[in-house]
């Protein structure tokens, strides 16, 4: 891209990009010219000075760390009097670090003592009197995950610079000035602070300055030395599918994580990655499987629980439309291979479409929308493209907390590109700071806003004619349908002042490249489906799709909801999205699977419970879900669970929901196995083995194998490699994703066709999936639940960062229980002062299905009159509330809106 | 009868100034508003610790007053009358207005107006030929042709760098992108040094008018004066004098119905010495932490907010308008050599008459010492003269009548900086002196780049030792290797140039430096841990004089026999030294 030109450094002739500084040309030509403050990922510090370089004809000496190659200059990295001016800078800045390198857990990896070893300059060596003593007052150890050692800072400012420029967060300053600067959050205390923990700031100190706790070990400290093995894997909370460097040591323990320098994540985590893997070896794990004996779960043998649940199943099949009495959830936290498996055991040794997962209360709607209007139900545009956007909306997203790591790449593209930010969100999420324009809607309000902005696009002729003519059909309907939403009308359903609406509908309707990102804001409503296709008008007009940095970036929850649902692991699609009552699809599998399937769509997740209360079903396969906490309306789905013939849960931890169960398998973990998630843009990504199981516990595929030859069927899948083969065969998207170029480190983004073709990173480039993309004309429709004088507040509910779903995997650890460890919801503060409630007092939320007790903690995130209740906790369940009212397009669940009161106790 | 205008200038804060107040109240009380007008007023070129009353248009300057003597003042104001035991004595830097005045030495350009004009009155600086420089610009000349003029004049950066200010100009002008910035640097913070801030207090219309005249040249809608939050009056009188040219169309949309459009903000800087460097300055506007950064890229190419900027110090500002009006000719053909026009100098230290100046560039320091100042204070011998602050170097007797601009004192290791002169006698400990400008330098460090933060204080640590008498020649090697590090390798001029006093002074009193490590002796008695008071007994004659001075009270003796000193006790602060009229007691 950027010119070749020819510098010299010591009379070596070596090439050079134009712009690059010389540090970067010297480095990568094995120029080892010393530095400390220099990090390839940040933007220019020059504060160590060790990389002071002269230049012919100049006459000052410049730090070859921000200064720009020229062509033709002659640099002179190395002599005696550059040498020796270097020294004595060491010299100088050893001087103010404690270097109790033999009790240091940087020992070994830390850049200064390999510096000092290069110089010589040993402790007998040095000139100037240690000075670093006084620096002790200004440790400070009372983060949850990190240490801040003062008396070994060397204010490089790399955590300072990785915490605004990669992390977007700003937290981290220098305090003081001269002799007395430290590295300071600027509170009393680290923990006072709005650090969230995500460690980025240790991954880049290169001392024993600010370093990470040992979460995973009790305190006991280790060094990189000790660590005996890296493996890359994939982190198993969210969609993002952050590529982590797992380190463990001889005794197979976890000792650190740390980000890998790749995609998607470029070496950034947030605090879950990080520092939020202890469940996997917990204590509480399950580690052999158990059978019901009366009113207890005891553990037994694999071929017994197999032996009983094969039998049982047969049992429930040989009646009369028996097949269709079982239903399985899959799991979006488990790989391909296990979901590939499960759905297949279910349509093929069952024998029914009876299986789905929490994509239904996840991105059901989105998939629902897009499919029919594009396509495609995914995320059309890779993460990185959000930092080539000159515009995003984020919308039903506070991505913050939900997808930590992409809203990184929102916060730069702010921060660094000057992007501009549009937010609309009832809440004032952390984006709203980022933002030139907040649009706080009402909660359920999605459609008429978006139709609102279209409406101000096409009255100030903004959207892109040839864009439409060309390739979109359904416009003028569409036109006319959004004639009403005027900015007014609009005001009147969202509560967003018109010119806000105008400003927004402006700075999206003139961007170059503006991307849409949503998550739960948008789906989980009874009008979810519809919410999302108000979107896909609004980018389709614009012709913002198909392009770098544009796109309708629906951010999937869940490690792998993304490839669970391509796995088909859905009621009413086969592997690679073949509709099961399409009779050329149905062919199809016959062949592929070598079997008769049923036509019949299957029964999706949200209408599961009520089929097992109507009688329909008397069995249920649950693998790696938690529907007595996740599901809408828990007193419902607890009576539905109780009374299955059957409910087999296959889980890694004793859950709620296994309870209810009869048999119960122990599974390995995402730690414990190997195969592949598939993330949120589509990229699959390998899931490799750091740790070994507890007891018994098996792979799910496995299990599900073993179930299958009790079942008579008898598969001959030795490890995930041959299943992603399968999957390369019946999975169009998947066919050049093969195991081969997984395990050689590609990460590859579907549709890959063949196994040479590199991945798409941008769908409907040329044409849309279905060809031309379909602008449908949808209105608003108010929420299922409105408030009335008996439940005058709006409940919503979503995630907290320092959680996950149901809390089973990440109430487990100790550092994450220490950022928040009890349930709560947040209430707006002058409603809290009116009722007289005070902050943390546990109160009552009622609703029309249920109650909880929880404490209150006062907010200015929420409006008057709207509560917000992390669904992380069982034992003061937000389903117990919410409505399980469904949208009639995809089944999803209106989570997002129900009524609710609140007593003092 | 004409009008009496009475600047007051009083050392306490102005607001509180009894002076002031005094004066105030009686002209309300008898109601002589409209014969006697009385101004909070900045430095009027004296430097005394006591209140100051000057009287326009006769020029009388009262400085010997006390409060009980205002009656008698005020009387005379209103009866036009001249009170002579109040006269001023020194009133040799009192120039007239604007040309050379042979007997003075003085010359004044940038104090042209500062304590001749009422600084609140726009009207009074529009009537002595204010605005005319604008207005020449804007209509008379287009934006290349001031950049010329400017160029021409041979005009350099008057905060110390001596970098060209047509080129700063040209350069920035001729950047891509249409949003640039204008700046003045109103962080003046050397110790010692008030040249800016009798500018800002005393003329802060010019100010505003050479920014503006700089934004018409460089293009620029926007601009900024950076002013030191400990310059309240400074402030005040900017923001009255902005708001004043918006009043009249100086300032903001089309200025005197032309097309150009220029606004003028204030920021305050927050007491950090670092902030005067043009980077961190920059960081500071922009709510950054006021840390500098490398550079390049310059602020020409990427400044405030990444945009082109360019950024003069006050006095420089203040030279444009006169320029401007009057041709680089004109300025030119003051001076000597490459350094054009006058300097602004805050005379203090071991002078009679410390005090602002404005010479030419080419004066000697003989002349600012001895004719400008009164010579040194108690007819001691002079010992050298500190120019640029703590980034200076210290300039011995031998150079005395070396002629003061820019390359004369680079070649003599100090450096012109931005006016402040600090004059040593005898009684001057070089290496005590250095010990004070790098505790200023270190305290000022902003802690950023590994050279200024831990080689300054390395260095402070090494002079202490030397003048706690715990030295050794190994110290000096240590001493010159950090200071090399420093010059060399430091982000920014502060870094770079806290070294310079240390360096210039083991250069030139290499004696006095050694004679602290080598003899742990100190001629001075500065350094008082090198020194001990003794009573001679055989002299002494009982007389008491020292023991009624010591602030200890560690002399004892009876009267009429010899006394002793308490070394336990003894502070070393000589008090008993400068008491003995018999030399009875002895520095050793």
């Amino acid at each position: 891209m950027n010119d070749i030109i020819k510098i010299f450094i010591d009379g070596r002739e070596i090439e050079a990009c134009q712009g690059e500084k010389i540090l970067d040309a010297a480095l990568r030509n094995n120029i080892n010219i010393p530095n400390l403050c220099y990090d390839k990922k940040l933007s220019c510090t020059g504060s160590c000075r060790m990389c002071i370089v002269s230049i012919e004809d100049r006459p000052v000496n410049v730090p070859a760390c921000s200064t720009v190659v020229e062509n033709g200059m002659k640099i002179i990295a190395f002599n005696d009097k550059l040498e020796a001016e270097r020294k004595v800078i060491l010299d100088l800045i050893l001087s103010m670090h404690n270097d109790d390198c033999i009790n240091c857990v940087k020992d070994g990896s830390c850049d200064l003592q390999d510096l000092a070893f290069r110089y010589d300059l040993g402790r007998g060596k040095r000139t100037f009197h240690p000075m670093w003593g006084d620096a002790a007052e200004y440790s400070d150890s009372s983060s949850q995950v990190l240490n801040y050692d003062a008396t070994k800072c060397i204010q490089c400012q790399k955590c300072i610079k990785a915490c605004q420029e990669i992390q977007g967060k700003g937290i981290l300053t220098l305090e003081n000035r001269g002799i007395e600067a430290v590295v300071s959050t600027g509170y009393n205390q680290w923990s006072d602070s709005k650090c969230d923990g995500c460690g980025e700031c240790a991954q880049v100190c290169p001392v024993g300055a600010l370093t990470m706790k040992f979460v995973y070990t009790d305190g006991k400290r280790f060094r990189d030395k000790d660590i005996s093995k890296i493996t890359g894997t994939t982190c198993p909370y969210c969609g993002v599918g952050c590529q982590l460097d797992v380190h463990t040591n001889s005794e197979n323990q976890i000792i650190k994580v740390t980000g890998s320098e790749s995609l998607p994540n470029l070496g950034s985590t947030c605090v879950k990655g990080r520092f939020g893997l202890q469940y996997s070896g917990h204590k509480e794990r399950l580690k052999s499987p158990m059978i019901r004996r009366g009113n207890s779960l005891v553990e037994c043998s694999w071929n017994e629980a197999l032996a009983f649940t094969a039998e049982k199943l047969k049992e429930i099949k040989s009646i009369h439309g028996g097949a269709d009495m079982i239903a399985g959830m899959s799991s979006a936290r488990c790989t391909n291979e296990d979901n590939y498996l499960f759905q297949k055991f279910m349509r093929t040794v069952i024998g029914t479409n009876n299986v789905d997962h929490c994509a239904r209360i996840c991105h059901g709607s989105t998939v629902a929308s897009m499919l029919t209007s594009l396509g495609s139900g995914a995320m059309t545009n890779a993460i990185a493209d959000f930092e080539k956007a000159d515009v995003i909306f984020v919308t039903g997203s506070n991505t913050t907390e939900t997808h930590p790591v992409i809203a990184t790449a929102i916060k730069r593209a702010v921060l660094n590109n000057n992007a501009r930010l549009i937010v609309a969100d009832p809440r004032k999420i952390d984006l709203v700071r980022y933002a030139a324009v907040w649009m706080k809607q009402k909660n359920g309000t999605d459609i008429a806003l978006a139709n609102g902005l279209i409406h101000v696009i096409l009255k100030e002729s903004l959207q892109k004619d040839d864009f439409i003519k060309n390739r979109t059909e359904g416009f003028e309907e569409l036109k006319k349908s959004v004639e009403k939403y005027t900015p007014e009308y609009v005001e009147k359903i969202t509560g967003v002042p018109a010119d806000k609406i105008i400003e927004a509908a402006r700075i999206y309707g003139t961007a170059q490249r503006a991307s849409i990102a949503w998550t739960m804001g948008i789906t989980q409503h009874a009008c979810g489906t519809d919410n999302v296709t108000a979107l896909t008008n609004l980018a389709v007009i614009t012709g913002n799709i198909g392009r770098e940095g544009t796109g309708l970036n629906p951010l999937r929850g869940q490690n792998n909801v993304q490839g669970a649902c391509d796995m088909g692991a859905q009621w009413d699609s086969y592997p690679g999205y073949f509709q099961v009552e399409n009779e050329t699809a149905k062919n199809r599998f016959e062949s592929l699977w070598k079997t008769k399937l049923s036509s019949k769509n299957g029964i999706p997740l949200t209408e599961i419970m009520d089929a097992v209360l109507e009688g329909r079903l008397k069995s249920l396969y649950i693998m790696g879900e938690n529907p007595a906490v996740s599901e809408p309306d828990l007193n419902h789905t607890v009576e539905a669970l109780k009374s299955l013939d059957l409910l087999i849960v296959q889980d890694i931890f004793l859950n709620e929901t296994a309870q209810y169960a009869h048999v119960v398998f122990p599974a390995a973990s995402a730690l414990e196995k190997n195969g592949t998630f598939t993330n949120t843009e589509r990229r699959v990504i390998p899931v490799r083995k750091v740790l070994n199981m507890p007891g018994q516990a098996k792979e799910d595929w496995e299990i599900i194998q073993d179930l299958a030859a009790g079942m008579g069927y008898f598969w001959n899948y030795r490890s995930w490699e041959d299943i992603m083969k399968e999957i390369n065969l019946v999975v169009p998207q998947y066919s050049g994703i093969t195991p081969e170029r997984i395990n050689k480190g590609e990460l590859i983004q579907w549709p890959c066709p063949d196994s040479k073709h590199p991945g798409t990173s941008i769908l409907h480039g040329e044409k849309f999936t279905r060809g031309k993309a379909l602008l449908q004309a949808v209105e608003h429709i108010p929420p299922a639940e409105e408030t009335s004088e008996e439940y005058p507040f709006v409940l919503s509910t979503g995630r907290n960062l320092f959680h996950y779903h149901t809390g089973t995997m990440t109430r487990k650890s100790i550092a994450l229980n220490s950022f928040c460890s009890d349930p709560y919801f947040e209430m707006n503060e002058d409603d809290m002062r009116e009722l007289a409630i005070n902050e943390g007092e546990k109160v009552k939320i009622l609703s029309r299905r249920g109650e909880i007790i929880i404490s209150a903690r006062s907010s200015k995130r929420v409006e008057k009159e709207n509560l917000f209740l992390p669904f992380h906790f069982a034992e003061a369940a937000a389903n117990m509330l919410t409505i399980n009212a469904l949208d009639p397009k995809s089944k999803m669940a209106e989570l997002k809106v129900c009524a609710v009161n609140i007593k003092r106790l | 009868m004409i009008k009496q205008h009475v600047f007051v200038w009083d050392p306490t804060p102005s607001n509180s100034s009894a002076v002031y107040n005094y004066l105030v109240k009686k002209v309300n009380e008898r109601d002589l508003g409209e014969s006697i007008e009385v101004y909070r007023s900045t430095y009027i070129g004296l430097t005394s610790g006591t209140p100051i009353i000057r009287i326009l248009p006769k020029n009388i300057i009262y400085t010997k007053f006390e409060q009980e003597d205002l009656g008698e003042i005020f009387e005379s104001i209103v009866s036009d009358e001249v009170v002579d035991r109040f006269i001023c004595e020194y009133d040799a830097k009192l120039a007239p207005v604007s040309e050379r005045d042979k007997q003075s030495k003085q010359f004044k350009i940038v104090l042209r107006n500062v304590g001749y004009l009422d600084p609140e009155s726009i009207e009074e600086y529009i009537s002595r030929g204010g605005y005319k420089a604008l207005e020449k610009a804007i209509f008379e000349m287009d934006p290349d042709r001031v950049i010329k003029e400017i160029k021409d004049s041979g005009l350099r950066g008057r905060g110390g760098g001596g970098f060209s200010t047509g080129l700063k100009w040209e350069l920035t002008r001729k950047e891509p992108g249409a949003e640039k910035f204008v700046i003045c640097n109103a962080d003046e913070g050397d110790p010692g040094a008030y040249m800016d801030r009798a500018v800002l207090e005393g003329d802060p219309h010019t100010i505003v008018e050479g920014m503006a005249i700089g934004a018409y040249a460089v293009g620029c809608k926007e601009g900024f004066i950076y002013v030191r939050a400990e310059y309240p009056l400074a402030i005040e009188r900017l923001e009255k004098a902005i708001s004043d040219a918006k009043k009249y169309g100086l300032l903001g949309d089309n200025i005197l119905g032309s097309e150009f459009s220029f606004n003028l903000e204030l920021r305050w800087g927050a007491g950090a010495f670092v902030c005067g460097e043009e980077t961190a300055l920059m960081a500071s506007i922009e709510g950054k932490r006021g840390n500098p950064k490398p550079r390049p890229p310059f602020p020409s190419q990427s400044g405030l907010w990444k945009k082109p900027s360019f950024i003069n110090n006050v006095e420089t500002w203040a030279n444009i308008p006169p320029i401007v009006e009057k041709g680089s000719g004109w300025f030119s053909s003051i001076g000597v050599g490459r350094s054009k026009g006058t300097k602004v100098f805050a005379v203090t230290g071991k002078v009679k008459d410390p005090g602002l100046i404005e010479v030419p560039m080419g004066t000697t320091f003989r002349e600012i010492v001895y004719d400008l100042c009164g010579g040194i204070l108690d007819n001691k011998k002079f010992k050298a003269v500190q120019t640029g602050g703590p980034s200076g170097g210290v300039i011995p007797e031998k150079f005395i009548d070396m002629s003061v601009d820019y390359e004369t004192l680079m070649s003599i290791g100090s450096m012109m900086g931005s006016g402040g002169l600090i004059v040593m006698d005898q009684s001057d400990c070089m290496v005590d002196v250095n010990k004070f400008y790098l505790q200023f330098s270190v305290d000022e460090s902003c802690g950023k780049c590994a050279p200024c933060r831990i080689g300054g204080k390395q260095l402070l640590d090494l002079i202490s030792k030397i003048t706690d008498g715990k030295g050794d020649k190994k110290d000096i090697q240590k001493i010159k290797n950090i200071s090399n590090a420093m010059q060399k390798a430091s982000l920014c001029a502060l870094g770079q140039t806290t070294p310079n006093p240390v360096l210039s002074a083991m250069h030139y009193f290499e004696e006095e430096y050694m004679e602290h490590i080598s003899d742990k002796k100190c001629r001075t008695g500065k350094c008082s841990n090198l020194v001990q008071y003794m009573i001679i007994p055989e002299k002494c004659i009982g007389c008491t004089a020292c023991a009624l001075k010591c602030p200890v009270k560690c002399i004892s003796g009876e009267k009429k026999k010899p006394h002793i000193i308490d070394q336990k006790f003894c502070i070393k602060c000589g008090e008993c030294f400068n008491a003995c009229k018999f030399n009875a007691i002895v520095r050793g």
